[in-house]
């Protein structure tokens, strides 16, 4: 049963991932995304990682996919400019770079550390997790929220200029 | 009992409550309304014209129920069924009375928050499928209210989580039997309602189906019973968010001894409803600009300073509830 159910929330997180990439309509390929990570949510929650698994359905695919569809809803996606040469280079390289990662996994031996035996994730209670990211984690977490500090600012005044141009036409 | 047929027993009991005291309520709001704006309201059919919820849903069952060919069918049907389902799944972490609760997650206050995000979806997918301007201009409203109004909903309720040492509701409740939070957690209690019914989208924030200016926004192409799926779920939703209130800053269950819990629980729950009721009838809508900006330059500074001010003196007193 177990084996059934990890499969199964396996396959419902990878299938949706692949639609995400291959799909025309963005409103579909957004749809396809909440599945993927409600999908993972469930594998949390077979690993008994309840407060990482609810946050993935918190942040993720309740936060950041309607972001996503606001910002789809609100410019014509059909319109968008079609991908080039260069957008295939990059997916080219990234699948080299993930095939590689994968096999450089399988070959060096380490991949028995992965298996999770009956126990409890580390991370399954909030309070350890509030406390590992306070203290051991704590760098990285300021690292991180500091470069999106930076990305927020960057977005500001890359629209503030927009909006400057824009004042002497329609606006 | 075996513990399965009574888990079992439990929802079916919740489900079935909460079903008919949606359409209840759909009774209790007009006849509220119109005490207010001194008519009579509904009072032909049956005693005090309670029969009305029983025509109402004759007719919404039985109107023609039409896909329009512009829209996007799959998604189109898929919206309201997304409102019903979140709303009544995140009453299965209501705690109604010690041991009446489908599921005791040692994370039930984010279970709640994730799926009334979750709930986004359908108002904002209908306003898409749907593809007219109407209801694309009242899905996009949506989505920027919902996920401003989001963010702070999940601060002020911080506090509450600082106070407890915990995100089981139960135990949320348990604490609160020497002080209900609604003291400590005043300004909490004040941002969480604002919120909570930003996230209902009631009344005076029912901007995304403004029937002034939007016909009536993102279900403008729905009838039948797909509009009445969004109908039953904004007074479900209505339900959960006053439970929630009662469950985080009113003490639950708790109340005198002489009372059974379920029923404490049920009054105090009530009695916001009919605040929520009274307040549609009392505030005009604000404008659009003006419900985004307040939130986000008054309401989530607030609810950050609630946290700070909280967090400081649990720090500076101990510990209260080491867990």
């Amino acid at each position: 049963m177990r084996e059934f159910l990890f499969y199964f929330f396996a396959a419902l997180t990878v299938v949706p991932g692949l639609f995400v990439a291959i799909s025309r309509n963005p409103v579909n390929a957004a749809m396809n995304m909440i599945l993927s990570f409600i999908g993972l949510a469930a594998l949390f929650v077979m690993l008994e990682s309840y407060f990482l698994a609810i946050l993935q359905v918190l942040v993720y695919a309740g936060a950041i996919v309607v972001l996503f569809l606001f910002i789809i809803m609100l410019i014509d996606a059909e319109r968008a400019p079609k991908s080039g040469w260069l957008t295939s280079l990059a997916a080219v390289a990234a699948l080299a770079l993930m095939v590689t990662g994968l096999l450089t996994l399988l070959y060096s031996g380490e991949s028995g550390t992965f298996a999770v035996a009956g126990e409890t994730a580390p991370a399954a209670l909030s309070q350890t997790f509030g406390v590992e990211l306070f203290t051991r984690y704590l760098l990285p977490f300021q690292v991180t929220g500091f470069m999106l500090l930076m990305a927020m600012v960057g977005v500001i005044v890359i629209s503030r200029k927009d909006a400057a141009e824009d004042k002497g036409g329609e606006a | 009992m075996n513990p399965t047929v009574q888990t079992l027993l439990i929802t079916l009991v919740i489900l079935f409550t909460l079903l008919n005291f949606a359409g209840v309520l759909i009774w209790v709001e007009r006849r509220v309304l119109a005490l207010l704006q001194d008519r009579l309201g509904p009072n032909r059919a049956g005693p005090f014209g309670l029969f009305i919820i029983v025509a109402d849903i004759i007719k919404i069952f039985t109107k023609e129920d039409w896909v329009p060919p512009f829209a996007d069918r799959k998604l189109f049907i898929l919206a309201p069924a997304i409102i019903l389902f979140t709303v009544l799944l995140s009453f299965t972490v209501v705690p109604f009375a010690p041991g009446i609760v489908v599921l005791d997650l040692n994370v039930g206050l984010l279970f709640f928050l994730g799926l009334s995000s979750m709930g986004i979806y359908s108002t904002v997918l209908a306003g898409w499928a749907s593809n007219s301007k109407y209801a694309l201009i009242g899905g996009l409203r949506m989505s920027a209210q919902m996920f401003s109004y989001e963010v702070f909903m999940g601060l002020s309720l911080m506090g509450v989580v600082i106070l407890a040492g915990s995100l089981n509701l139960t135990q949320i409740v348990e604490v609160q039997r020497g002080m209900w939070f609604i003291i400590p957690q005043f300004l909490g209690f004040l941002i969480f309602m604002i919120a909570g019914l930003a996230e209902t989208h009631r009344m005076p924030f029912d901007l995304p189906e403004a029937e002034s200016e939007l016909v009536a926004g993102f279900h403008s192409e729905y009838s039948s019973m797909k509009f009445g799926m969004f109908f039953v779920g904004e007074y479900i939703g209505l339900t959960l968010i006053s439970a929630m209130i009662v469950t985080l800053f009113f003490g639950g269950w708790l109340g005198p001894a002489w009372l059974p819990a379920p029923i404490c629980f049920f009054l105090k729950t009530f009695a916001f409803i009919l605040f929520f009721i009274l307040l549609r009838a009392a505030l005009p809508r604000p404008r659009y600009d003006q419900l985004l900006s307040w939130g986000w330059k008054y309401l989530l500074p607030l609810a950050l300073i609630n946290l700070i001010v909280t967090g400081a003196i649990v720090l500076m007193t101990g510990n209260p509830q080491p867990n």
